[in-house]
Parts: C-alpha cells; sequence; structure tokens
C-alpha cells in the first residue's frame, strides 16, 4: 500500500498536510509527536511587514464549528525566514509557505524572498475574510486572482498554489482563472464568512464582527466546492474544511482533492493530524486501495 | 509533560449556588503542574472547543479544579459524576513564579482557586486578598486560612469581611512596605486597580489572564490579548509579570 502522493512534481509522504493558521510554525505541535509523520507543513499566514492581528476576542464556538478573527497576526516573512525556517527544515517534510499581500506588489516580492529561502511551496492566500485591505478581495473576481497568480509566477522558482475562497458564488470559474494565469495547484477551503451575536449584550462575540467558519460545520461545503472546482481544471488540489477523521480524508479524495488539510481538528485533539493518516491508510487496506492517488476525483456522479 | 488524558473523575461536588470542585486522577499532570497552569477540558461530543479551567490544587495523583457554571460546556461538566472520564489536555500554560519572602495573593471571585495551588507551594509568608461579590459566594477560605498566614476577606456588599473591594487592604498592606511579590487572578477591573497600586509602591506584581481559546497550546493565535502585546494567553501567559521601573 503506498500513501504517497507527487504533488506539483514534489513527492509527499502521505496526503496528509496540515491548514494555514492552525499549525503556528510547527513547533507547540512538535512537543506532542515527531511532525516528521505529516506529509506537509503549512505555516501560518505571512505578510510583507510584521501584523498583530485584530482585537480580541477573536474565537467562538459555533455548532461543530468555530468563528475566528485572528487578522493574521504573525512575524513577518523575514523574521520567518530567519528565526523559523532552518527550525522547520530540521523535519523531513514538505514546507509549504502561505502569503498575504496588501498589494501585487507584496505577493510577489514575499514570493521571491521564500523562493529564494528554499521553501518547497508557495500557498498564495487570496481568501482571508479577516483583513481589510487584500486577502479576500483579491479572491472573489477571476481577473484579480489571474493578476495575482500572474504575478507570483514570474517571479516564483517553486512551485504556487492559490487558495481560493468559499465566499463565491461560481468556484469553478476562480478556479479556471488561477489554472489560465499559471498557477501550479489550488487549495481550498478558507473559512465562510460567519457571525455570531450574544443574545443577552446584543454584541457580536467577535470584536471583528465577523469572522472565518472553520471545523466539521463546513465539511460538507468543502466537499462540493472542491468536487466543482477539481472537475474544472487539470493542475491538483489541496482540499480542507472540516476534516476530522480518515474518512472524510476518503471523501475528500473522491471529490477530487490530492492532497488533504487538517485544521480545526487539531484544537480538539493535538494528535488529530497522525491519526488521520493511520484512519485513512485503513480505509485504504479494507477497501483494497493500492494507492491513496487512486481514489482523487472517484467519485461515481449520479 | 503536558498531553491528552483519560481521567476518572473521583469528585464533583457543589460548593456554592454555581460553582463546583471537580477532582480527577491524573498522575501525570499532579506530578508536572505547578501554579498558575490550567487544563483544557473536552466538555462533551456537541461542543468543538475545550474549556480552560485553572488547577486549584494537586494531592497524591489527583488533580482539583473549581469552576462556575457560565455555559452550555461547565453545565455539562456539572452533570458528569464519580467514575466517568473526562479527556483532559495539560498541564498548560506559564504559570505563577513564586518568589522567596512575604508575599500577597490576590483572588477576585472565581479567580481564587488557582490563587490556592499558589499559595499552597509559597516558600515564605502568605497573606491573602479575596474579594466576593457577597457572603454567599464566598468559596475556600477555610482552606486558604489553612495555609495562609493571613486571609483577608472583602464583599463588594459588605455581608462579610470587609466591605469593599480588595484594593482597600491591598494598599493598606503595600503601605506599609516588605512584601517581595503580588500575584493575583480575577475579573480584569480588579486586576486593573492591582497593577496601578503595585506600581505606586513598586512591588512587582503578577497577573492571571482570561481570553478566549482554541487549541490552548500557542499554535492558533486566537487567545492573544492586547494588554501584554498581543502575546498568547495560553502560552505566554496565562499569567503575565508586570514590568516595575527599577527602583
Ligand atoms: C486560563 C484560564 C483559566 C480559567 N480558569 C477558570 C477556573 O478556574 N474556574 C472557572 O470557573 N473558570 C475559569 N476560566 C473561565 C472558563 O474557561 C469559562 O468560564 C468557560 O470556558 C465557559 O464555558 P461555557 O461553555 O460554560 O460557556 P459558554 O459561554 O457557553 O462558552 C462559549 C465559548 O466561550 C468561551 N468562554 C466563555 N467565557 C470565557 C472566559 N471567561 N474565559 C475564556 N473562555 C471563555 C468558552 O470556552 C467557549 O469556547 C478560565 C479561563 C481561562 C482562559
Ligand atoms: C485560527 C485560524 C487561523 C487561520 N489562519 C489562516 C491563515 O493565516 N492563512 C490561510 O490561508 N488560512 C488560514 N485559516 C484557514 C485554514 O487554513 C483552513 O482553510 C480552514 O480553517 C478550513 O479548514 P479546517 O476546517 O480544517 O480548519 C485559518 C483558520 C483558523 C481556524
Ligand atoms: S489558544 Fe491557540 S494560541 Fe492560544
Amino acid at each position: 500500500m503506498d500513501l504517497s502522493v507527487n504533488f506539483t512534481n514534489i513527492k509527499f509522504k502521505n496526503p496528509i498536510v496540515t491548514a494555514s493558521g492552525t499549525f503556528g510554525f510547527g513547533r507547540e505541535y512538535a512537543e506532542y509527536y515527531d511532525i516528521s509523520k505529516l506529509g506537509g507543513i503549512c505555516v501560518k499566514g505571512l505578510t510583507a511587514a510584521p501584523r498583530l492581528g485584530n482585537k480580541p476576542p477573536r474565537v467562538a464556538e459555533t455548532p461543530m464549528g468555530m468563528l475566528n478573527s485572528v487578522g493574521l497576526q504573525n512575524p513577518g516573512v523575514d523574521a520567518f525566514i530567519r528565526d523559523e525556517l532552518p527550525y522547520l527544515r530540521k523535519y523531513d517534510t514538505v514546507l509549504i509557505a502561505n502569503i498575504s499581500g496588501n498589494t501585487i506588489e507584496e505577493y510577489a516580492e514575499m514570493t521571491q524572498k521564500l523562493s529564494d529561502a528554499g521553501i518547497d511551496i508557495i500557498e498564495v492566500n487570496v481568501s482571508c475574510p479577516n483583513v481589510k485591505a487584500g486577502g479576500m478581495a483579491f479572491g472573489t473576481s477571476p481577473d484579480s486572482v489571474a493578476a495575482v497568480t500572474g504575478a507570483v509566477k514570474q517571479v516564483a522558482a517553486v512551485p504556487i498554489m492559490i487558495k481560493l475562497s468559499p465566499n463565491v458564488t461560481d468556484i469553478a470559474q476562480i478556479a479556471k482563472a488561477a489554472e489560465n494565469a499559471g498557477a501550479d495547484a489550488i487549495s481550498l477551503i478558507n473559512t465562510l464568512l460567519g457571525m455570531k451575536i450574544d443574545i443577552t449584550t446584543r454584541k457580536p462575540v467577535l470584536n471583528n464582527n465577523v469572522g472565518g467558519l472553520s471545523g466539521p460545520a463546513i465539511f460538507p461545503v468543502a466537499v462540493r466546492m472542491v468536487w466543482q472546482a477539481a472537475a474544472a481544471v487539470k493542475i491538483p488540489v489541496l482540499a480542507m474544511g472540516g476534516v476530522t477523521t480518515g474518512n472524510d480524508a476518503a471523501e475528500m479524495m473522491l471529490a477530487g482533492a490530492d492532497l488533504i488539510g487538517v485544521g480545526t481538528a487539531c484544537f480538539d485533539d493535538p494528535y488529530a493530524p497522525v491519526k488521520i493518516i493511520e484512519q485513512l491508510a485503513q480505509y485504504m487496506r479494507q477497501n483494497k486501495i493500492e494507492r491513496a492517488c487512486d481514489i482523487t476525483g472517484k467519485v461515481e456522479i449520479n | 509533560m503536558a498531553n491528552v488524558y483519560k481521567c476518572e473523575i473521583t469528585e464533583n461536588t457543589q460548593l456554592t449556588g454555581e460553582v463546583y470542585s471537580l477532582v480527577f486522577s491524573c498522575e501525570e499532570i499532579a506530578a508536572s503542574s505547578y501554579a498558575g497552569q490550567f487544563v483544557h477540558i473536552k466538555c462533551g461530543k456537541e461542543r468543538l472547543l475545550r474549556r480552560p479551567i485553572s488547577i486549584c490544587s494537586v494531592f497524591a495523583d489527583c488533580v482539583r479544579v473549581v469552576y462556575e457554571v457560565k455555559g452550555e460546556g461547565t453545565k455539562w461538566l456539572s452533570e458528569q459524576a464519580a467514575g466517568q472520564k473526562l479527556d483532559i489536555l495539560g498541564p498548560l500554560g506559564n504559570g505563577f513564579s513564586l518568589p522567596e519572602g512575604k508575599i500577597i495573593i490576590v483572588g477576585g471571585g472565581i479567580g481564587t482557586p488557582p490563587m490556592l495551588y499558589a499559595a499552597k507551594t509559597a516558600h515564605g509568608s502568605v497573606t491573602a486578598i479575596l474579594g466576593f461579590r457577597d457572603k454567599s459566594k464566598i468559596i475556600l477560605q477555610e482552606e486558604f486560612e489553612k495555609t495562609c498566614d493571613e486571609v483577608i476577606i472583602t464583599t463588594d456588599d459588605g455581608s462579610a469581611g470587609i466591605h469593599g473591594f480588595v484594593t482597600q487592604p491591598l494598599e493598606d498592606l503595600l503601605s506599609k512596605g516588605g512584601d517581595n511579590a503580588v500575584l493575583s487572578c480575577g475579573p480584569q477591573i480588579m486586576q486593573d486597580g492591582i497593577i496601578k497600586l503595585c506600581k505606586k509602591y513598586n512591588v512587582p506584581v503578577q497577573v492571571s489572564l482570561e481570553e478566549r481559546m482554541a487549541c490552548g497550546v500557542g499554535a492558533c493565535l486566537v487567545c492573544a490579548c492586547e494588554a501584554f502585546d498581543m502575546k498568547r494567553v495560553c502560552v505566554d501567559g496565562p499569567v503575565f509579570e508586570v514590568e516595575m521601573k527599577l527602583p
């Protein structure tokens, strides 16, 4: 049985990758298990300059989900390259940097720096719902997705993956725009814009009023969007959104995913990603699946 | 070491109206925790996020927490009986550092439980100032009296102890001098008052903060606090030391 996946000509030892913003820079969960067991690690979203993020409260619990409004708190791309990348390089796993820009120039500048620093893949976040400039604003029209993709591809020495927003009406159209502009892969879904109001105080729980919904609550939406996007493009797909078990991972792969991102599940159980790898292997064994990639896109549509 | 443990409840009893004392057995957490740290408790399958609760004390291979029923999660917790198992991640966080010599411990309302752990593990003489809304809300008084050199109770309405807030007896003590540190946990408005006094008398102060959490281990950044440069309450805190001007 072979769990490994070839994704943009890079070999992942298994299809499970941590989702950006839910795994810090790897240090915290490395105290619980050997993070080399993971197919890949996608780090916290980086910006050109350091950011402190939004005011607290930044989290609200919802039925089988959570809203966050962190707002891209991070030390900036230069500090990441200097202080975090050498540490992460000690682990035998694929490293994915996640970037958000205020302008197209910032996306290109960060891509250049991270390419030079030797990151394996760059995930271009055009879908953060928690920042005013940039983020999701770039991800909701095919033209601006194409413009960002084209600009980063010009300077990139490593594969470029565009992270799509679910807060759009036609995900297939956006996915195609990224592919046509030269993207090597796409990833989806980022969080869905949501809101929670405290009925006693009549105030939103999040200081930012709105935030991004993640966790099991969004899983069926993610499966549907992955299916629609994967069917529209030939480039590979990293799928995430509420994956909590190996069965969820298998379902995502049937919908069209090559790799699976695990995020919110870690907050409930720090061991979630490694358990999902084991459970996926068990699913493959029980169903006599030779290679993980054999089930990608194999949903039998009615 | 911090980890996920399946712990058996040995006791879950009501202290006052909405406040419960829960004891669970966990050798590892009992052995490796220290005052000011917390545990992250899974409160039923229906709720995605764990609930952070401070450790109140440890004895043998048991850990005790004291919690107030606030919403759905803590309500679920109050319905669990001895013999049942809890899914607990911990011990987590940066706790109190206990200096040598005389210290003052301040607890407000449901912020008092972690201060008992601090009192029990302190090295020198301890004065505890515990503030509650009224007489019916007082918890853990006897236990503090057993461990501390002096215990001062205040109530907002004067139904027990000193009528007023903890800051009043605190200022009386600080003005006499000789205290090496103030350690506190309670509502933010109380802690703001304490920090102000400690700055006035130039006594080092450590405060334990609350912020809503998800991961509890430092990875998701939802728990950042404004008072301390958006540091993470779950790993950089919950206990933060307030910078003092040099003497
Ligand atoms: C480090 C730390 C230590 C704590 N120690 C204690 C303790 O010893 N005893 C005690 O009674 N309480 C303590 N609290 C507060 C306790 O975590 C909340 O009262 C509890 O999470 C409420 O959960 P709920 O489901 O009952 O309420 P709900 O309002 O239904 O909870 C909804 C969500 O908001 C979060 N939340 C609500 N209030 C708070 C709060 N004050 N702080 C953090 N998150 C909150 C919950 O965790 C949950 O994710 C502590 C909080 C922190 C951060
Ligand atoms: C606390 C938190 C922070 C996040 N930060 C980022 C980020 O910096 N960049 C990004 O592209 N996505 C970010 N995301 C989105 C996740 O990577 C993921 O797309 C989403 O949460 C859905 O997956 P999940 O349900 O498994 O968490 C964040 C999600 C959460 C919950
Ligand atoms: S709760 Fe995730 S960083 Fe503190």
